[in-house]
C-alpha cells in the first residue's frame, strides 16, 4: 500500500519576471515531499529561494513571480495548473500560513479577533456569534492568556510575541491540513522564539496538522523538523532524515552549514577557540610591555582596560497626560571590567539594556549616574584633545551593515575618515594604510572605490571592522555586529575578529542577543535583563554551571541546543 | 523532538537525497564580484534617469531653452524692443512668424527674449530658497530644541499665508517706495517676495529628512571617531538629506516662473518695460476679452506652458532616479 504524500514538489522551476523578455530564476528544480502530520524543514540563507518555494504553494508569489515548470501536488491534485478559484478554497482551509513578520502581518487598524474572524468567515468555518466565540477559542488554544479580552485589542497592545500566537491562531483557524511556517520566529526573542515553537509543536501534533517549516537556522530546523530540505541557489542541495542529515552531512554546502551553526558547533569550536585566547593574551602582554618601555611614567598598563562602575542611565518618556513624563530605567547599576586583550559579552534580550550600555562605554550617551573608566581615567571628564584621544581608542561596530556606513562615501572614503579626522599620515601613508585594512578583513583593494550600496551585508561589516580599526584602538565595541547576518557569514565574521583579537590584541565588548554566538567569540559574559545584570561569570561557568534561572532559560532557549551530535 | 526515523524507514520521496555537487558548484561563502565597477549613489541615479523617457523630454524642452535665453538671435532678427504703432496686429510675414502686437512689438522676438526675464526669476528664486530652505532646515532638525521651536513655528506662519496673495502686498508696498526700477532691481523684488514666503516648504522637508537621517548608524560611527557636530552635519547629514529637497526645488522652480508670470500680469512683478512673459500676457489680455488676435496671447503662453512643463517633469524623473525604493541594496 502506498501511502499518497501531503504536499509534493515536483521539479519546481520558479523565476521572477525582469522584464518582457527575461525571467530570472529564482527557485530551480526543487523537489520535497510532505506527508500528513508531518513537520518538514526547508533549510537556507537568504536568496537560497526556500520562501519563495513555500509561497509557490499556496499561489503568493510576488507580482512578478511565476512558476516556470515542475508541478505541486496537493493531495495528488497538481495545483500550478488549478484555476484561481480552486487555489482560493485550498488557501485557509487546507492550506494555512503564519507569516514571518508579526509587525506588519496584522492590519494595524483591525482588533485582532476581527482579523481572525475574517479568516473564519472567508473560509465557511463560522459566522456571527459562533465566530467570536471560536475566535476566543483559538486564541486559547495559540496560548494567549486571557483571550476573551484580548481579542477585542488592537495589534499595537500585542508583544511581538503574542502577534505571532495570533497569526498562528489565524493560520490555524480553518484547521488545514498543512501549515506553512515561514521564519514564524526569527522576529523574536530566543525565550519567546521557544515558548512559541514549543506551542506550535503541541498543536499541530494534538490536530495532525502537517507543518512545512520555513528557517535559516539549522539547530531550529533539526530541532523541530521530522525531514530535512537544504536549499542552496533555488536548488535542492541534500534532503533527509533530520538527524541524518546532521549527524552526517553529504553535500559541501550542508558540511558548511553544520560546521557553521553557532548553536551546533560552538562546542566544538572552544578548542580552537583556546589556542588564540593564549596567542591574545601573549600579544596583548607584550603591546602592555612595550607600552611600558615607552612611556616610563605610566608604569604598568592597567590590567582591566574598561572599567564601569555603577552605570545607570534614566530616560524620562513622555507620561499618558500632556506634561506630565515616567521615569524609565534602561541600565540600571552596571559595574563590570573588561580585561586587556579578552572578549566580555553582554548578553540579554531586546529591551535589556544592553545597547544602551554600550553607548554609554562609547561616551555617545551620557549616563545618568556612575562612571566609566578607561585605562583608569573617567571618560567623561575628558574634553577637547584628550577625547580626541580616547576616541581613538575605543572604536565602534554597530549591528545594521545598511546604515552603519555612509551611503554616500566609497570604502576608501569611509576608512580614512577616522584618519582625516585625526590628521594621522599623509595622503600616501593614509592610502596604504587602508591598503593593509582591507587585508585584514579579507577585501580586495580594487572595491576601494566602490560604494556600500554594492557590497552585501557581510562585505560591509567588513567595511565597518576596518574603518573601527583604522586608528588602532585597543578596544572595539561590537554592538550585535553579526546579527543581521546570514550563519555562514556570521561564523566569517567572527573568526575575523577572532584572528583580528589575537594579532592585534584587541579587546572586544561583544554585545549579543545571541548566546550561542557567545561561547564562540567570549571570555566573560555579562547577562541582562531589565537593565540589570543578573549573571556575571566567564563563559565556562556560564554555559556549564548557570547560577541564575534567567540564564538557564536562555541557554535552554538556544535553538539546537539540546541535539547532541555524536561527532 | 523528531523520532528516531532512520533511512530504511523513510517513506517514498523522503529517501536520503544528496544533490550532485557538479549541480549547484559551491562558491565561496559571501564572495566579491571584483569585476564590478565602482558606482556612486549619484551615479547610479544618473544611470536611471538616462533610461528615462520623462527625463529625455525634460531635458530636450529645457535644452531648447537654455539655447533660447544665451543665443536668442539664432531665432530671430528683430529687436524685441522695437515698436512701430503702424505695424500694430499686422499678419505674420517673413521675418515676423506670429505677426506683430497692439503695440507693434514683434511676438515672437518679444517671447524669445522674454525667457530671459522669466527664467532668471525662476532659477534666482529657487536657488534663494532652497539655500534658505536647507540651512534653517538642517539646524532645525539638528540642533532641536528651542532653536527647532523658533525654526518650525516660524515656517508655520509663513506657510499659513498664500504664496501669490503675500507676495501681492509685499510687491505693492516696495513698488511705492521705489517707483523707478532697472531690470534687475525688479528682478531682486520679485524674487525675494516669492522667496520670503516660499521657504518654509524646504525647511520643513529638509528638517524631516535631517531627523531621519541623524538617527542612523554612520552619523554615530563619525562621532565616535571623533568628528564633531557640525562636522558631521556637513559632512555625513546634509548630503544624505539632500535628495527630496533637489525634486522639490527642481518642481518649484516652474511654480516661481509661473508665479513671476502671475504677478507681471497683475502689473506688479517686473516693470512693464522689461520684456517678459507676464507682461506680454497683461498686454494680451484685451484680446483674450475681445477674442481677436489671440496669437499674441498664445505664443507667450505657450512658451510659459511647455517651460513650466518642462522642469515639472524633469522634477518627476529626478523623483523616480532617487527614490530609495529602486536603489539596489
Amino acid at each position: 500500500m502506498t501511502e499518497v504524500p501531503l504536499l509534493e514538489l515536483k521539479d519546481l522551476h520558479v523565476g521572477f519576471r525582469a522584464d518582457r523578455k527575461k525571467i530570472v530564476p529564482a527557485v530551480v528544480g526543487a523537489s520535497l515531499t510532505v506527508y500528513a502530520g508531518q513537520t518538514v524543514a526547508i533549510v537556507g540563507e537568504s536568496g537560497s529561494g526556500k520562501s519563495t518555494t513555500a509561497h509557490a504553494i499556496i499561489d503568493l508569489l510576488p507580482g512578478q513571480g511565476v512558476v516556470t515548470g515542475g508541478e505541486i501536488l496537493f493531495e495528488g491534485q497538481d495545483i500550478t495548473k488549478a484555476r484561481k478559484d480552486a487555489i482560493l478554497a485550498l488557501r485557509g482551509s487546507s492550506i494555512g500560513l503564519v507569516p514571518q513578520d508579526p509587525m506588519s502581518n496584522l492590519n494595524p487598524l483591525w482588533k485582532v479577533g476581527a482579523q481572525i474572524k475574517e479568516a473564519l468567515v472567508a473560509n465557511g468555518v463560522a459566522k456571527g456569534k459562533a465566530a467570536d466565540a471560536r475566535v476566543v477559542e483559538l486564541l486559547e488554544e495559540a496560548g494567549l492568556p486571557d483571550a476573551a479580552r484580548r481579542a477585542l485589542q488592537y495589534p499595537h497592545e500585542f508583544s511581538g510575541g503574542m502577534r505571532q500566537r495570533a497569526l498562528i491562531a489565524m493560520g490555524l483557524a480553518a484547521r488545514p491540513k498543512l501549515l506553512i511556517a515561514d521564519e514564524p520566529t526569527s522576529a523574536l526573542d530566543v525565550t519567546v522564539q521557544k515558548q512559541i515553537l514549543d506551542h506550535l509543536d503541541q498543536l499541530t501534533d494534538h490536530l495532525g496538522v502537517a507543518v512545512l517549516f520555513i528557517t535559516h537556522d539549522l539547530g531550529l530546523a533539526a530541532e523541530r523538523a521530522n525531514h530535512l530540505v537544504v536549499m542552496y541557489k533555488g536548488a535542492v542541495v541534500e534532503s533527509g532524515p533530520a538527524l541524518d542529515v546532521l549527524k552526517s552531512p553529504q553535500h559541501p554546502y550542508t558540511e558548511r552549514l553544520v560546521s557553521s551553526a553557532p548553536s551546533l558547533a560552538s562546542r566544538r569550536l572552544t578548542s580552537a577557540r583556546a589556542e588564540v585566547r593564549e596567542q591574545a593574551i601573549q600579544t596583548a602582554t607584550e603591546i602592555a610591555t612595550e607600552l611600558v618601555a615607552e612611556e616610563e611614567h605610566v608604569g604598568e598598563a592597567p590590567k582591566h582596560v574598561i572599567v564601569t562602575e555603577n552605570l545607570t542611565k534614566v530616560f524620562t518618556l513622555r507620561g499618558s497626560r500632556p506634561g506630565s513624563s515616567v521615569d524609565f530605567t534602561a541600565v540600571d547599576d552596571v559595574s563590570f571590567k573588561l580585561r586587556r586583550g579578552t572578549t566580555t559579552a553582554v548578553v540579554g534580550e531586546s529591551g535589556s539594556g544592553k545597547s544602551t550600555l554600550a553607548r554609554m562605554v562609547l561616551d555617545l550617551l551620557e549616563p545618568t549616574s556612575g562612571r566609566v573608566l578607561f585605562d583608569d581615567v573617567d571618560v567623561r571628564t575628558l574634553k577637547g584633545k584628550k577625547q580626541l584621544q580616547l576616541r581613538r581608542q575605543m572604536q565602534p561596530v554597530f549591528q545594521n551593515p545598511y546604515a552603519s556606513l555612509d551611503p554616500l562615501y566609497s570604502i576608501y572614503q569611509s576608512i580614512e575618515e577616522p584618519m582625516r579626522t585625526h590628521d594621522i599620515g599623509t595622503k600616501k601613508e593614509r592610502e596604504t594604510k587602508i591598503r593593509d585594512l582591507l587585508d585584514k578583513v579579507s577585501l580586495p583593494s580594487s572595491i576601494m572605490q566602490r560604494f556600500p550600496s554594492e557590497l552585501s551585508g557581510g562585505q560591509r561589516q567588513r567595511v565597518a571592522i576596518a574603518r573601527a580599526l583604522a586608528l588602532d584602538p585597543e578596544v572595539v565595541i561590537c554592538d550585535e555586529a553579526v546579527s543581521a547576518l546570514d550563519v555562514l557569514v556570521q561564523a566569517q565574521i567572527l573568526t575575523l575578529l577572532n584572528d583580528l583579537q589575537a594579532e592585534l590584541g584587541l579587546s572586544y565588548l561583544f554585545i549579543t542577543h545571541d548566546l550561542a554566538v557567545v561561547r564562540q567569540i567570549a571570555d566573560d559574559v555579562l547577562v541582562m535583563k531589565e537593565g540589570k545584570v543578573v549573571e556575571s561569570a566567564s563563559v565556562t561557568q556560564v554555559f556549564d554551571d548557570p547560577q541564575e534561572d534567567y540564564t538557564k532559560k536562555l541557554l535552554d532557549a538556544i535553538p539546537g541546543g539540546s541535539i547532541q551530535l555524536s561527532a | 523532538m523528531p523520532d528516531s526515523t532512520n533511512v530504511s524507514r523513510a517513506r517514498p520521496g523522503q529517501e536520503r537525497f544528496v544533490a550532485p555537487l557538479d549541480e549547484t558548484p559551491l562558491q565561496a561563502v559571501d564572495a566579491i564580484d571584483v569585476s564590478a565597477v565602482p558606482e556612486s549613489q549619484w551615479k547610479e541615479a544618473w544611470k536611471r534617469l538616462r533610461k528615462a523617457p520623462l527625463f529625455w523630454a525634460s531635458a530636450l524642452i529645457i535644452f531648447v531653452l537654455a539655447v533660447v535665453i544665451v543665443f536668442p538671435g539664432l531665432f530671430t532678427n528683430v529687436d524685441p524692443n522695437y515698436k512701430q504703432l503702424s505695424e500694430s496686429f499686422n499678419p505674420p510675414r517673413d521675418g515676423h512668424p506670429f505677426g506683430f502686437n497692439q503695440q507693434g512689438g514683434d511676438v515672437w522676438a518679444r517671447t524669445l527674449y522674454g525667457a530671459r526675464a522669466s527664467v532668471a526669476v525662476g532659477v534666482i528664486t529657487t536657488l534663494l530658497v532652497a539655500v534658505v530652505g536647507i540651512v534653517t532646515g538642517a539646524i532645525a532638525g539638528f540642533y532641536g530644541g528651542w532653536l527647532d521651536t523658533i525654526i518650525s513655528r516660524l515656517s508655520d506662519i509663513f506657510l499659513s499665508i498664500p504664496l501669490l496673495l503675500a507676495a501681492i502686498v509685499v510687491i505693492s508696498v516696495v513698488n511705492n517706495l521705489l517707483p523707478d526700477r532697472g531690470f534687475w532691481v525688479a528682478v531682486t523684488v520679485v524674487v525675494l517676495a516669492l522667496g520670503l514666503f516660499a521657504w518654509p516648504q524646504i525647511t520643513r522637508q529638509m528638517r524631516g529628512a535631517v531627523l531621519e537621517v541623524k538617527n542612523l548608524e554612520f552619523v554615530d560611527a563619525a562621532t565616535a571617531i571623533g568628528a564633531t557636530r557640525l562636522k558631521n552635519l556637513v559632512r555625513h547629514i546634509v548630503p544624505n538629506a539632500l535628495a527630496p529637497v533637489i525634486v522639490t526645488s527642481t518642481i518649484s522652480l516652474g511654480i516661481f516662473i509661473v508665479a513671476e508670470s502671475a504677478l507681471s500680469f497683475l502689473g506688479l512683478g517686473l516693470p512693464s518695460n522689461v520684456v517678459s512673459w507676464g507682461n506680454d500676457l497683461s498686454d494680451a489680455q484685451n484680446q483674450v476679452r475681445s477674442g481677436t488676435h489671440m496669437v499674441v496671447m498664445w505664443v507667450p503662453a505657450t512658451a510659459l506652458a511647455l517651460t513650466v512643463l518642462g522642469f515639472i517633469l524633469l522634477g518627476e524623473a529626478v523623483r523616480e532616479a532617487l527614490d530609495p525604493k529602486a536603489r539596489k541594496s
